[in-house]
């Protein structure tokens, strides 16, 4: 079903590992298709209630594979084509994201981690925007993301100049949401996906959403959209329990719905 | 009335509904669907009890176009003899106003069946198409008439010779749906709507649906005539009498639809 990447579901957690080890898990335009077909899978499913995005071997993903360029399609094409779907997916996803970044983190590969909620990073990780070395600007979304992240100065910074970042320096420029040793990583991670996945995931759906909007709307028109999100909040399973629970001061056990 | 077979028909406060109901096929639109929508609609439009009729469709999408199987060895001898496009006029002749809620795929037929109400009211993750040029074909069910009416050629010609998806933002961008809603408050959101609506004196709902619509059509000149004909048309009713005593007594009227 899946060539370039492995998909299994464990605990409501479902693990999207990149799997061209011996290419630091480049992206070839199959690879694209099958993120995307994996994230429009996780989404429609009620056994995963969060989702992890990690590299095979010792790379996270070192962006697009030059070697595997297609000549037919200019740079615009393969964005609007192989790039953008997959980008699009990821965004309308609502739920949690979790980048798992084992290794480096190049290019379109550091891109794909940007589109997550988080970006769980190993101590011997590291982020390079790598576009302007070889005379190209960041895509994938990044700068979009970047800026929001880091703010407009530091995205300006990795990008103009395409330096690495380690993960100490991203865990203090923002970037990184936890850094992990090596001892500890996967069971880490475990922890991590599993805390989130057993949070009212309609809710964490619902806060990306209505965070996302924020960026587009006014703030009469977002107070609009919120008290709508709010509806919807309390029309789940999850709040019925949330309120339960509370009231009867006990750990609520949610479902996702 | 429920010997349907395609669709699922109800009434609840003012506001007759029908689900467009093969969910399996994306609501795959047939000609006997079509006729049971059509004949629906005339029966909500002689019946009291309706005041505004609410077309949506069951499960994830609202339809996802006609159903090709149904036409794949048809001619154009079998075609004009079928006439199966004169179901589609009969809704132009319905009355009482008429809401579509739509959903994810709004494609075909189904789009020409959306653009046959008189609003829309679309969740955030619909995406209306006319694919139809990609399979050698076009729209026959007023696509390229009604949404040209409704946007302009500029738009409706693109939107047509490239089949191009049109998302809700745009749709609401070029003024051909009314509103954008949350996927999970649709109904609620569309119920709503109808509710306002339905609340309305009906003799003047009527009239100013029928007058607007020949603003498509006509003159200026003709229009501003046949509009003043029903202006002068409604203080006939006791709507009117009771609309305007209720004003100059400052309180809410009472409307009987009378």
């Amino acid at each position: 079903m899946y060539e370039t990447i492995t998909y299994r579901v464990e605990d409501g957690v479902a693990w999207l590992t990149l799997n061209r080890p011996g290419k630091l898990n480049a992206f070839t335009s199959q690879m694209n298709r099958e993120i995307q077909k994996a994230i429009k899978a996780s989404a429609g499913s009620d056994d995963v209630r969060a989702i992890i995005i990690t590299g095979e071997g010792r790379a996270f993903c070192s962006g697009q594979d030059l070697s595997e360029v297609d000549e037919s399609k200019h740079l615009g094409q393969v964005l609007r084509e192989d790039y953008g779907p997959m980008m699009q997916q990821l965004a309308s996803c609502d739920k949690p994201i979790i980048a798992a970044v084992n290794g480096v983190a190049a290019g379109a590969g550091f891109s794909l981690a940007l589109a997550c909620d988080f970006r769980l990073v190993s101590e011997n990780a590291s982020f390079v925007n790598a576009f302007v070395n070889i005379g190209l600007i960041p895509d994938s979304g990044n700068l979009y993301y970047l800026t929001r992240i880091v703010g407009h100065a530091k995205a300006l910074e990795l990008s103009l100049l395409g330096d690495k970042v380690s993960a100490s320096e991203a865990k203090a420029i923002g970037l990184a949401t936890k850094v992990i040793s090596v001892d500890e990583w996967s069971q880490q991670l475990k922890a991590f996906a599993e805390n989130i996945a057993v949070k009212p995931t309609k809710a964490i759906g619902l806060i990306k959403r209505y965070l996302e909007a924020t960026y587009h709307l006014s703030l009469d028109e977002y107070l609009t959209e919120e008290a709508e999100g709010q509806r919807i909040a309390g029309l789940t399973q999850d709040f019925a329990e949330g309120v339960a629970a509370f009231m009867e001061k006990r750990k609520a056990r949610f479902i996702g719905k | 009335m429920n010997a349907s077979q395609f669709i699922e028909t109800s009434i609840k406060d003012g506001i007759g509904f029908i689900f467009l109901n093969r969910p399996k096929q994306l609501n795959a639109l047939n000609r006997k669907m079509i006729s049971e929508v059509v004949s629906t609609m005339e029966a909500f439009d002689i019946n009291p009890d309706v005041k505004v009729i609410l077309l949506t469709g069951n499960g994830k999408a609202f339809s996802a176009g006609a159903d090709i199987d149904e036409m794949v060895n048809d001619s154009p001898i079998t075609l004009e003899l079928t006439n199966q496009f004169a179901d589609w006029d009969r809704i132009s002749l319905v009355r009482k106003p008429i809401i579509g809620s739509v959903k994810s795929f709004v494609f075909g037929g189904g789009f020409e069946l959306a653009l046959a109400c008189d609003f829309l009211i679309a969740a955030s993750d619909t995406q209306f198409s006319f694919p139809e040029v990609t399979l050698g074909v076009m729209p026959g069910a007023g696509g390229t008439q009604r949404l040209t009416k409704l946007v302009g050629k500029t738009k409706a010609l693109e939107w047509i010779l490239t089949a191009e998806r049109i998302h809700a933002k745009s749709a609401l961008h070029y003024g051909f749906i009314n509103k954008i809603v949350a996927p999970e408050l649709l109904m609620e959101e569309a119920v709503e709507f109808a509710g306002k609506i339905a609340k309305q004196p009906p003799l003047a709902v009527r009239l100013i649906k029928e007058s607007v619509n020949k603003a498509v059509d006509y003159s200026l000149y003709e229009g501003m005539q046949f509009e003043r004909k029903n202006f002068y048309l409604l203080f006939a009713s006791t709507d009117q009498k009771e609309g305007m005593s209720a004003f100059v007594e400052k309180r809410k009227p009472k409307f009987t639809g009378g």
